[in-house]
């Protein structure tokens, strides 16, 4: 693996490889560090704002021994109005071996992966409304955590996504994924947040939240991304968060084993209602912390799997 | 039973067993008594022969001993050269090595490098009271100053020989080749 820059991109055995290697990192959870990419530089870039997923990958990337540079646009040349190729040849001329972008625009990861100005690997961390493959690897980890086994699948496994699909590369990367390692996805939004094409993805596709409910195995709610939504979409946070929110109510019409996940950062009580997201069946703190177990998994694929 | 044309048998199944039962007592005789002695297998086939080692060492003392695995690929040095290897299992015994009496357990002895990874491996988990080292079979050829405490059977080979050690767990028997070379 070169790069990893779609979860599209990923056959169900790498998936399956790319989750037991997490499995493994668990287990040297009582190593003080593993020196396993002394000498390898991993350069975080990101245009776009993030607290988790880069804070997650600088501390996978330091418990491997890789040296970490962070780069973010605010503050830097790119603010100066610097091209992201210039920026990339800069990386470039400083030796990074893999480059973790996230970008506001679709398909900028694999323009930087594919435009020859860099000869490191590129991990996409998120580019704009198109993916964001680690975040779908570190749900279905969390996933299997509670409902499979090491070498195993999702076989059968009823999984909703609720909320913006539109605009959500978190929902993209997982519809994809998870259907790949066997799951029924389930996609619920309001139309004006469903995509054009929706249909053609590996899916099925309501408009009420409630009847799927009963049937679920683990319901993942998406945040409304205000930063990414010019129109209005919905006439009222309140009517939305009365017919897609995840509250006391709907989450008492969940099966008892059944998990909520959100990718963070949550806007409690629009999408998920504060207890919801306190609550035990909640796994959403476990998420960032599997985060950190998925990102040393891609690294160390990424990195040492290559033979020189 | 071994897939190099022309390999030789070394050690049969009864061999195998009492080169590990004399292991064991050597181990009793040198811990004074296996008290507070942690076994660590090295995956694939250290991690089964430490475990037949833990169940002679309770027979032989009527008490249980700790016993575990240490999967050293990411202590390798050798990553950027060799392809990369898929992660077995780790599993540290009450989840700490400190103070205690360590023996690494391995199936075949060749550069110590293996080894090497292993120590550094239980430097970042703790500090052990004592290192050992136990070995179904030494086959020489050290690149580095390490030697073994507990030896199944010294096997003189040459470098371009191969050691191929067959365990019932997971080979379906028990047996050691030796095989290719001039």
């Amino acid at each position: 693996m070169k790069h990893l820059l779609s979860s599209e991109d990923l056959t169900r055995e790498e998936i399956i490889t790319l989750l037991d290697t997490a499995t493994r990192m668990a287990e040297l959870s009582g190593a003080k560090k593993l020196p396993t990419l002394r000498g390898f530089t991993v350069v975080n870039l990101f245009f776009e704002d993030s607290t988790r997923t880069r804070i997650s990958f600088e501390a996978a990337a330091k418990r491997l021994s890789a040296d970490v540079i962070n780069f973010s646009a605010k503050g830097s040349s790119v603010s100066k109005g610097e091209s992201l190729k210039d920026t990339a040849l800069t990386l470039q001329a400083m030796g990074a071996d893999a480059i973790v972008v996230r970008h506001p625009a679709s398909g900028s990861a694999y323009r930087l992966a594919n435009a020859g100005w860099i000869s490191g690997s590129v991990i996409n961390a998120g580019d704009g409304t198109h993916q964001h493959p680690t975040q779908s690897l570190l749900d279905a980890y969390t996933l299997r955590n509670h409902f499979g086994e090491i070498g195993g699948d999702l076989g059968g496994k009823e999984i909703a996504i609720v909320g913006d699909i539109l605009h959500s590369r978190v929902a993209r990367s997982n519809i994809f994924l998870l259907s790949s390692l066997g799951a029924r996805v389930h996609v619920i939004a309001p139309p004006t947040l469903l995509p054009i094409g929706v249909e053609t993805w590996p899916c099925s596709v309501h408009l009420n939240l409630d009847d799927v409910l009963p049937k679920l195995d683990a319901i993942m709610m998406l945040r409304i991304q205000s930063e990414r939504m010019s129109d209005s979409y919905f006439p009222s946070e309140l009517e939305y968060s009365k017919r897609y929110g995840l509250d006391a109510r709907r989450l008492a019409l969940l099966p008892e084993h059944a998990i909520v996940m959100h990718p963070g950062p949550m806007n409690r009580g629009l999408e998920i209602s504060a207890t919801v997201a306190d609550s035990k069946q909640s796994v959403i703190v476990e998420q960032v912390a599997n985060g950190v177990l998925i990102r040393m998994a891609v690294l160390f694929h990424i990195l040492a799997g290559e033979t020189l | 039973m071994s897939d190099i044309v022309g390999a030789r048998l070394v050690l049969d199944a009864s061999e195998i067993t009492r080169a590990l039962t004399r292991i064991s007592h050597e181990i009793v005789e040198r811990s004074k008594g296996a008290s507070d002695v942690v076994l660590l297998g090295i995956p694939t086939r250290g991690a089964f022969i430490a475990e037949r080692l833990a169940n002679n060492l309770a027979l032989i003392q009527e008490h249980p001993v700790q016993v575990g695995t240490i999967d050293i690929t990411l202590f390798r040095d050798d990553l950027r050269r060799q392809p990369m290897r898929t992660l077995m299992q780790t599993q540290i015994p009450d989840g700490s090595i400190e103070n205690s009496l360590v023996i690494l357990v391995d199936d075949v002895f060749f550069s110590g490098r293996t080894v090497r990874a292993a120590l550094d491996a239980l430097n970042e988990f703790g500090r052990p009271r004592t290192v050992q080292l136990a070995v179904l079979i030494d086959r020489g050829h050290r690149e580095l100053p390490i030697r073994a405490d507990y030896v199944g059977k010294n096997l003189p080979t040459s470098l371009d020989e191969k050691v191929i050690v067959h365990l019932a767990e997971i080979d379906g028997e028990d047996a050691v080749y030796i095989g290719g070379g001039a």
